[in-house]
This record gives C-alpha cells, structure tokens and sequence, in this order.
C-alpha cells in the first residue's frame, strides 16, 4: 500500500488521528462524526492501513523514561568499506529500535533502547566492542515540544 | 515504525499496581482493539470494567506515561521520502530559546537539545523535517532560517539514504531519543 492506494478519505483519516483520538466509550464514532463518515467505515479503513502497513501503530503512544527505561541517540562514523558489514552487527542488538544511514563523516544513526536507564552504557560498551568503533552517545538534554503531525 | 520491543509494558511495575492493571498494560502495547468500544473490548481482556480501564488510561496520560492516543504512520511506506535532521551549533546561553521557537515551527516534527561531542560534533541541538521532497525540506529550512534570524549559527542537514531499521521500539519515534 502506498500514497497512491488512499482515497482523500483515508487521508483525512490519517492526518486527524495524527491528533490523537478523545478518550470516550465509543472514540471511532466521535471521530467518524468529525469526518461525515460512518463508524463502521471508519474501522474498516483502519484495517485496511494497518494491514497494508501504513500504520504501524495504532493506540497509546507510550514515554519511554515514565516507563523506566533507558533511551538515547547514538552515532557511529563508519568507513565506507565496512558499512554493510557494520550495519549487520549494529542491527543485530536487540537495543537498535531505528537504524539510519546519513550523509555525513558520522554516517550511521540508531536509537538505542534499554529496560533501565543503566543498561544504556553497557549496550554502548557491546556495540564498541563488536565494531571497533567509538560510540558518539547524544542522549536527550532537554526536549522542546512539538505537535507531531506528518500530513499525508 | 514497529517490532521488537527492547521495552516490556508488562515487565514494568509500578508500586500498587494490581495484575489486572498490567494485564492491560500489555494489553495495550498490542495497540487500540479496532471495535465499537475499544475500552470495553480491553476491559474483557483484562479481567477489569470498561470504567475502570478508561480511568487507568486517563490516569497514565494525566501521570505521562502515556503520551496520547493516536496513530503511527510509516511515513516512508507514504512517500515521504526525505528525512532530514537538522543540526545546529547554538551558544548554550541562547539554546532554550532558539529550540522552543523551531519546535513551534509546523515543519519540524522533533527538536531536542543534545551535548557537543567535541572536537568532531559540535552541535547541540537537534531537529527533524519531512517532506516529500528534499527541495521542499529545504527550502522550508531556508524559510525557517530567515523567519527566526538563524543566519548566524552554524547548521548542517543530514539526511537520511537509508532506514535499516524503521522500528525495533514500538514506542520509539525516529530520532526521539
């Protein structure tokens, strides 16, 4: 599935639940009110992007250090030689929750997630010894809202 | 933006919590039930009542554990191609301010404060735009640039080749870290 498969519908859809959904007994009917369509409609259309992968989530949108657990960003400048080869050991540890090749000296770029906060530095400490290159932790200072919202 | 889950809801245990509460804790990491009453359909699950399980959920969002109730979208799967993280050399004195006024900009979608990595990184701050195109995350820098008069600070775009990984972390936004 991709942007050509959605109808205007699907978008409106999308975009207005970029906003979150009200926390009421019947959340699909409000909101299917909102867009003039029915909620049987409204759920079927959820199902279709879910299944065609354009949603990968769909529900609460959980704060990772209320959770207790350990976040940051990491990054790693790996010569160009060694990348695919880099790129398989990094991504084979189960902290990796994203992984982007980007244009810069330091070319690697992955999230690293932890159970506790402590386990960032071992994960660090594994993923330099399985590479052999330094680590560059850049965990979050501070963090200035945003309303999160990709129109499609 | 899925998979693996570095994070366990369920393994998390607040003091006080009864087993149903992290019956729906894990209940909820599968995502919203796709049913008329969603809540109801959860409160089954958990072995609780639709009341109780709507006055956890607004407990935890009030608490911020959970930060809302919405939607996830694999903005590649979408077309939207570039993914562009924006990098900026701040002085420290200035950083809260520049940072709270490029988060209320509708194009970035994170914005971070971060420590230099001194000599080879020295930015500190961080923020992330989309967009289908890179000439449009581009010009909508340029235009960002000018209405903040940023012209002074030193700023890199790194885009984004390629995702080996979009996900791992169900609650893990790209580049929220």
């Amino acid at each position: 599935m991709t942007l050509d498969d959605l109808d205007v519908v699907d978008r409106r859809l999308i975009n207005r639940l970029q906003d979150g959904l009200p926390l009421v007994e019947r959340p699909y009917v409000a909101v299917a009110e909102e867009l003039d369509i029915t909620e049987g409609d409204l759920l079927y259309r959820l199902e279709r992007l879910r299944e065609g992968g354009v949603l990968s989530r769909f529900g609460p949108m959980y704060h990772a250090e209320r959770l207790g657990g350990g976040l940051t960003l990491a990054a790693l400048a790996v010569p160009e030689v060694d990348f695919d080869r880099v790129t398989e050991t990094v991504n084979a540890f189960p902290e990796v929750a994203h992984n982007y090749r980007r244009e810069h000296e330091l070319n690697m770029w992955f999230v690293l997630a932890t159970e506790t906060p402590e386990a960032i530095d071992a994960a660090i400490a594994d993923i330099e010894s399985a590479t052999g290159l330094p680590v560059y932790n850049m965990p979050k200072e501070e963090e200035f809202h945003v309303r999160l919202h990709l129109p499609v | 933006m899925s998979t693996a889950t570095p994070l366990s809801l369920e393994a998390h245990r607040s003091p006080g919590e009864t087993d149903a509460h992290r019956r729906l804790r894990g209940l909820l990491e599968q995502g919203l039930p796709l049913t008329p009453r969603p809540w109801c359909t959860l409160a089954e699950q958990a072995g609780m009542a639709e009341e109780e399980v709507m006055a956890c959920v607004r407990r935890w969002q009030a608490d911020g554990m959970i930060k809302r109730l919405g939607l996830v979208v694999r903005h590649r799967r979408l077309g939207i191609q570039a993914n562009a993280m924006v990098v900026w050399d701040v002085p420290d004195e200035r950083v809260a301010l520049v940072g709270r006024r490029l988060a209320r900009e509708t194009a970035v979608t994170l914005c971070y404060r971060r420590p230099r990595r001194l000599p080879d990184w020295p930015y500190n701050l961080f923020c992330m735009i989309h967009g289908a195109r890179r000439e449009r995350v581009l010009a909508e820098l340029t235009a960002i640039v000018e209405r903040l008069g940023l012209d002074d600070l030193e700023h890199r775009v790194l885009f984004s080749t390629h995702a080996y990984r979009q996900c791992g972390g169900r609650y893990v936004q790209e580049g929220a870290a």
